[in-house]
């Protein structure tokens, strides 16, 4: 009655217990669980919210085809508003929610923090837009891959189109102080001062992201001497920048990367943006997997797509395939499917080398002319 | 020389927008001892106010200058509206409480006031339209200065000296002195206490989104995050100048505003806001309550 009534009862709990667990176990293995990770919401929201719907969309593509090994995808989409703090966060949550493989993070910042989580834990990330060279020259990060150049090739980009295509003399470099700003800023530097007497560095100076007034750093661009700015950084300081600049009557070139490389910088900086050079990832447009996903994105969503789009896309595809290629989810082997094997993007055809960068995918420079990005040949 | 002219005008528009902040911070310090933190996101709210009214009005086809002193007043009017709301709701049940208690919920309402203009406009930055009309004759020396800044410190110029004669000429404006002097006397001597404290909060509020209307037009661009780093600075710029002093407030702007914009101009700008903190602490060593400040001693 008492005591064996509820033995029985134990066990018959347990006995149900242990069989839901298999059967959540068994469904588990039936999904392959890509986390997104990136900015969703705050003032960089524009560069994580266009890598979401790319994911969407590929995921939805490849669903409809039958998945991957038989197995349908789920997203796993987390907010990490692009501060290291919230990443780490992020990355944990990915983590404990059994994320396969992480399309993110998209600021490099935020990828420094995360990506150690993600090592210890054996989960592959690969990001759309984190150009921080040391991510993969560090050799820290073995499990960090991207679809985009790392700032030192854009840096490289940008000092040689000031130097030898606008033949500018004196260089000030400015820069936000953090990872991505700084790193770029640091490298176009020592590209300067390498360049064999071709240009010197006359400004080197950080500013503060947020502050109310940039008026006196653009009094000393001017006391500088300098005859182009080079500035590493995000659009909203930019178009601070560029319309000081402006409204003081200094017609100085502005070169700034991909972080400025954005629709949201002319809409805000409005006519002070035009004539304004940005870097960015290389033009795609005639690329077949590339008109067919960004029409993709109008169909879904109105409009075209904004920042890292394509290199989204092209991630989302490489690390599936991968792990189709590979037949199996697990880390070490995704990877050398990864470094082997060759996927059509909308980048191109492309593999990763061994430091985990993308091997076929570079940076051009663009102009703002009439209010839009126009590549500069 | 050239090159400390623009210096020296930079800093004195930065120090008006920190003056005019200031203001409210020391206001309400004065009358009620505790540290608005919100007031830094009043001001934010000043400069998304003023937008919206500039662009409704732009669409009425009046001369810009019009649209400018109606969008102003529009963000004065609002703006003190909530600073009214925002001392009803998070600070006068707290009238009674212990130091610490306001001061949380301070924090907790800029928080909340940030997340709440987020949400309600945009996370993006928004561009704000240049409302001061180009002065011809200032043309020529547009590197220096141009007809925003001219007008920032006119009007900080105007506002300083319209509160100084309220504070001192008025009767609401003795009020607001004896409550900061010693609230219960004032009380017995039949001050509407509740009402000074919200006269105090609505023009302090006012004065910040004045300040939030021309540093939008100055700089082209607004963010929900604006108030922060503004609302930090004012307030260091308030207790540089004397915290619960209406001409410390002003001073210490202007202080803070040179010592920037000197600061990035002749060393480092990535060392500004070290310099400006490390004049605060140089400062309040010296002279703990601040250049004009009185010491607690001497407060009734």
């Amino acid at each position: 009655m008492g005591s064996p009534l509820l033995r029985c009862l134990a066990a018959a709990l347990a006995a149900g217990c242990l069989s839901a667990v298999c059967t959540s176990a068994s469904a588990a293995g039936d999904v392959i669980r890509l986390g997104v990770a990136g900015p969703q919401s705050g003032d960089l929201a524009s560069y994580g919210i266009p890598a979401a719907r790319a994911a969407e969309l590929a995921v939805r593509e490849i669903n409809a085809q039958g998945g991957v090994l038989g197995r349908q995808v789920k997203l796993l989409v987390e907010d990490d508003v692009c501060k290291p703090e919230i990443a780490a966060n992020t990355a944990g949550k990915l983590v404990s929610d059994k994320a396969d493989v992480v399309l993110g993070h998209i600021c490099s910042g935020a990828a420094k923090a995360a990506l150690g989580i993600y090592r210890d834990a054996g989960v592959i990330a690969m990001s759309p837009s984190a150009t921080n060279p040391e991510l993969t020259q560090s050799g820290q990060y073995p499990n960090f891959y991207r679809t985009i150049a790392p700032d030192d090739a854009q840096a490289r980009v940008e000092v040689d189109f000031a130097l030898d295509t606008l033949k500018a003399k004196k260089i000030a470099i400015l820069h936000d102080k953090q990872d991505y700003g700084r790193g770029l800023a640091e490298f176009a530097r020592r590209f300067v001062e390498s360049s064999g007497g071709r240009g010197q560095v006359v400004l080197f100076e950080g500013i503060t992201p947020g502050a109310v007034d940039y008026s006196a750093v653009i009094q000393k661009l001017r006391q500088s001497g300098a005859d182009a700015v080079i500035y590493g950084g995000y659009h909203p300081e930019a178009s601070k920048l560029v319309s000081g600049m402006r409204k003081k009557k200094i017609e100085l070139p502005f070169i700034s990367d991909d972080g400025v490389k954005d629709d949201t910088f002319i809409k805000v900086a409005g006519a002070f943006a035009e004539g304004v050079y940005a870097s960015g990832p290389r033009d795609t447009s005639t690329n077949p997997l590339a008109i067919k996903a960004v029409a993709a994105h109008r169909a879904a969503f109105g409009g075209d797509p904004g920042a890292f789009y394509l290199n989204a896309w092209a991630a989302t595809q490489a690390l599936l395939n991968a792990i189709a290629k590979a037949g199996t989810t697990d880390s070490t082997a995704v990877a050398r499917a990864l470094h082997s094997e060759f996927v059509e993007t909308p980048l191109g055809k492309i593999r990763f080398d061994a430091r985990g960068d993308a091997e076929g995918v570079g940076f051009a420079m663009y102009r703002v002319q009439k209010g839009v990005y126009v590549e500069v040949r | 020389m050239d090159y400390f002219l623009e210096l020296f005008v930079s800093g004195l528009t930065r120090g008006s927008i920190y003056a005019l902040i200031a203001l409210g911070y020391t206001m309400v310090y004065g009358v009620l001892g505790l540290i608005n933190f919100a007031h830094g996101e009043i001001y934010m709210i000043g400069a998304f106010t003023g937008l919206i009214a500039a662009t409704l009005l732009s669409w009425t086809g009046l001369p810009p200058l019009a649209v400018l002193l109606l969008a102003a007043v529009a963000a004065v009017a609002w703006a003190a509206a909530w600073g009214l709301a925002v001392e009803r709701v998070a600070y006068r049940p707290l009238r009674g409480a212990p130091r610490l208690a306001p001061l949380i919920s301070a924090i907790g309402m800029s928080i909340l006031l940030q997340n709440f203009v987020l949400i309600a406009q945009t996370s993006d930055f928004v561009s704000f339209p240049a409302l001061v009309p180009e002065i011809p004759w200032l043309a020529p020396y547009a590197a220096v200065i141009g007809a925003t800044e001219v007008v920032i410190m006119l009007i900080t110029a105007a506002a300083m000296l319209g509160l100084t004669l309220f504070v001192r000429g008025t009767r609401t404006g003795r009020a607001m002195r004896a409550v900061a002097q010693d609230r219960t006397m004032a009380l017995l001597c039949g001050v509407d206490v509740d009402r000074i404290i919200g006269v105090t909060f609505a023009v302090g509020s006012a004065l910040a989104a004045l300040g939030g209307v021309l540093i939008g037009s100055h700089v082209g661009q607004i963010n929900f995050a604006i108030g922060f780093l503004a609302g930090i600075k004012a307030f260091t710029a308030a207790v540089l100048g004397g915290i619960g002093s209406i001409p410390g407030a002003v001073l210490g702007g202007f202080i803070l505003g040179w010592t920037e914009s000197f600061a990035a101009g002749y060393i480092s700008s990535a060392y500004e806001d070290a310099f400006a903190f490390f004049l605060l602490i140089a400062i309040l060593i010296v002279r703990p309550s601040g250049i004009l400040g009185q010491s607690d001693a001497g407060r009734a």
